[in-house]
């Protein structure tokens, strides 16, 4: 996964006006651990590679030390042991404020004495920039970003998003060689959270820039990442592609934490199938105790003549969302759930007994 | 909203015994001191007609000897006497409030109520503990004179020094508490985003911990500087003459020197200097506190 150039990332990336391409940087994190109080190991021997122009999520559940590890990257912590490179430059020793790191923080921290200008030009304050550079800067960033008509409100007259979109650009405009966004948008009501996901993903693509995401909400992961890095406990439980990590996950805690409910334990493997709860499936398999379904990969049949590999189910529930309905299916001691796509056949009810076709790409073996 | 002539008589109950007691204790004797400034001075020094300008003329400087700048320079080391405590008193409860509120939590009332416990104790009493240390022959003024300070066998006290440690001794918990208060609900991320922003240690305290600080230093040092300017009790047990302050000029005029008219021109100029202070803080305050202004 090491990208040795570190223009190689932003290389490919489309030019703006406002923003010029530049050298999006690599992180490489060796060893790293990190505890407080001498009590609780916030973070274990972390080892993670960062691609330059890479947008990157770490996911976890509160307490996973995902935050630790975004603030171990911008300085504001300082590791036990291990090391961090940001582009060819150690890390270690480095305070936050000597790095070219920014970060848009949960809660925002917005400085609430300062104007939206101000705020937007603290970086820039600090590093001595000159007064007509600075508002060169400020005005570009707030144009990329939406809020040109805000400058010059104070912080309290704003609303959540627009304190988001300021927040964002007081880090931006400081062409960070990495943007750490700490669960930036989980402040936000669903629809405005949904909006500014589409449109930070847009932007990191249009900059060129190493973001690093973190978020305990799987879906928003998913929708926004190049890659990430699921966190258990201090230690990284996997590392992938989105698809990668929701259609293979390694083991019960990713999989689960990726919302998956089909988890069934395999009762018997051998060369031509697996058994679990449902019956036997032919097909080969890794080795693994658990079996995987993912439910949109399930199809139902309510006619005899279904497809192989299959079982019988009964319906026990049927939830009709629009594009799809999910169904809830008891076989033998085992549920199920079901996604199928709304194409215009007919809908099996409840009680109804139904031939559950499994495709061999829509499953997975894993380690308990 | 008043719904009927019953509901206002409701209000009227509540509102008018505290406004009939502030109309009584507060408004008529203020009138009544306002009025006695314009008046001329009578026998043994009470007020008299007809109405004049002679005590402000006094206040001034004018005498039956022509002008003396003697109440100026009252005046004058009254304002720069409130300016020095005022900054003393900030200097040693800033980081004094800072240190209480970064304190595990089970340490703090402790702490706070070693700061308070002092003014329990009646400000006579606390004056007079200073006397005694700051007498000839006590270990402090042996110090003070080994150190080139004072002259042998001269003390600390009467002294302007000693009045400034009595003033300063005396408000510390009044800007010790509401400093307390601010550093307290300090929003760390604000330090934190100033760190990540590039500012240096310096910096961060400038434009993120001071301007969160603000409020509870405009509060303290109206808490403070208000009282300080009309002390009376420590300038006089303190200062010997020395150092004496607009407080002492008034409360001589209605004493010893019983010049009534006087005194109330005195007490007029007080409150007027007074509020002249407080408009100037609230000029500082909003230049100091950025685009929000901090308003007392």
């Amino acid at each position: 996964m090491t990208v040795q150039s570190p223009f190689a990332g932003a290389s490919t990336r489309p030019e703006t006006e406002a923003q010029p391409a530049r050298a999006a940087s690599s992180i490489r994190i060796e060893g790293l651990s990190k505890s407080f109080d001498g009590a609780v190991s916030a973070l274990s021997d972390i080892t993670l590679e960062i691609n330059p122009g890479e947008f990157f999520t770490l996911l976890g559940p509160s307490g996973c030390g995902k935050t630790t590890l975004l603030r171990l990257l911008a300085g504001l912590e300082s590791p036990d042991a291990g090391t961090i490179h940001i582009g060819d430059q150690l890390m270690a020793g480095v305070p936050a404020h000597r790095r070219s790191v920014n970060t848009v923080f949960q809660s925002y921290a917005l400085f609430p004495h300062r104007n939206v200008r101000r705020n937007i030009a603290f970086g820039l304050q600090m590093r001595g920039t000159d007064a007509a550079e600075m508002d060169r800067r400020v005005e570009a960033m707030a144009a990329l970003i939406g809020i040109e008509s805000l400058l010059e409100r104070g912080v309290h007259q704003l609303s959540g998003g627009q304190r988001q979109r300021v927040a964002l650009a007081r880090a931006l405009v400081n062409e960070p060689d990495v943007l750490l966004l700490d669960e930036p948008l989980s402040a936000l009501d669903a629809g405005l959270r949904g909006r500014l996901q589409v449109e930070l993903k847009r932007l990191q693509d249009q900059l060129g820039m190493t973001f690093v995401f973190v978020t305990h909400d799987q879906e928003e992961a998913m929708v926004m990442s190049d890659r990430m890095a699921v966190l258990d406990g201090g230690e990284i439980a996997q590392v992938g592609t989105p698809q990668a990590i929701y259609e293979q996950p390694s083991d019960l805690f990713v999989a689960r934490f990726m919302g998956h409910e089909n988890l069934l334990p395999i009762t018997h493997q051998d060369d031509e199938g697996i058994e679990t709860a449902l019956g036997r499936i032919e097909g080969v398999f890794t080795a693994g105790s658990h079996l995987l379904l993912r439910p949109e990969a399930l199809k139902l049949h309510t006619n005899r003549q279904a497809a192989r590999p299959h079982f019988e189910a009964q319906v026990i529930e049927c939830l009709y969302r629009g594009p799809v309905t999910d169904y809830r299916l008891r076989c033998g001691e085992a549920q199920i759930a079901v996604r199928c796509g709304n194409e215009g056949q007919r809908r099996p009810g409840v009680g109804e007994t139904v031939q559950v076709e499994v495709a061999p790409a829509g499953t997975a073996t894993l380690q308990g | 909203m008043l719904k009927s002539a019953r509901d206002s008589l409701h209000l009227l109950a509540i509102v008018a015994p505290g406004a009939l007691f502030i109309v009584v204790f507060l408004v008529l004797p203020s009138l009544y001191l306002m009025g006695m400034a314009f008046t001329s001075t009578g026998p043994s020094g009470l007020p008299a007609l007809p109405f004049s300008l002679q005590a402000f003329r006094e206040l001034a400087g004018f005498g039956f000897l022509g002008w003396s700048p003697g109440n100026l320079y009252t005046l004058l080391r009254s304002v720069w006497q409130t300016f020095l405590a005022t900054a003393l008193v900030i200097l040693l409860a800033y980081p004094a409030a800072y240190y209480i509120a970064s304190r595990p939590t089970r340490w703090r009332p402790l702490l706070l109520l070693a700061v308070v416990v002092p003014s329990w104790t009646n400000q006579v009493i606390r004056s007079v503990g200073w006397m005694n240390l700051f007498a000839p022959g006590t270990p402090i003024s042996d110090f003070a004179v080994l150190i080139g300070l004072t002259e042998p066998r001269m003390g600390l006290f009467p002294s302007q020094f000693a009045v400034i440690v009595g003033l300063v001794y005396n408000f510390l918990p009044f800007m010790v508490l509401p400093l307390y208060a601010a550093f307290e609900r300090l929003d760390h991320a604000q330090v934190e985003a100033a760190r990540d922003l590039f500012a240096s240690p310096l910096a961060v305290f400038r434009h993120a911990v001071f301007p969160q600080t603000l409020p509870g230093l405009m509060a303290g040092t109206v808490l403070v500087a208000i009282p300080a300017f009309g002390m009376y009790v420590v300038t006089e047990l303190l200062g010997g003459g020395k150092a004496t302050m607009i407080g002492n000029l008034v409360a001589r005029q209605f004493a010893d020197a019983t010049n009534w008219p006087l005194g109330a021109a005195g007490a007029i100029l007080m409150i007027l200097a007074t509020v002249g202070g407080l408009w100037v803080l609230r000029r500082l305050g909003r230049r100091l506190g950025g685009d929000r202004e901090v308003v007392l």
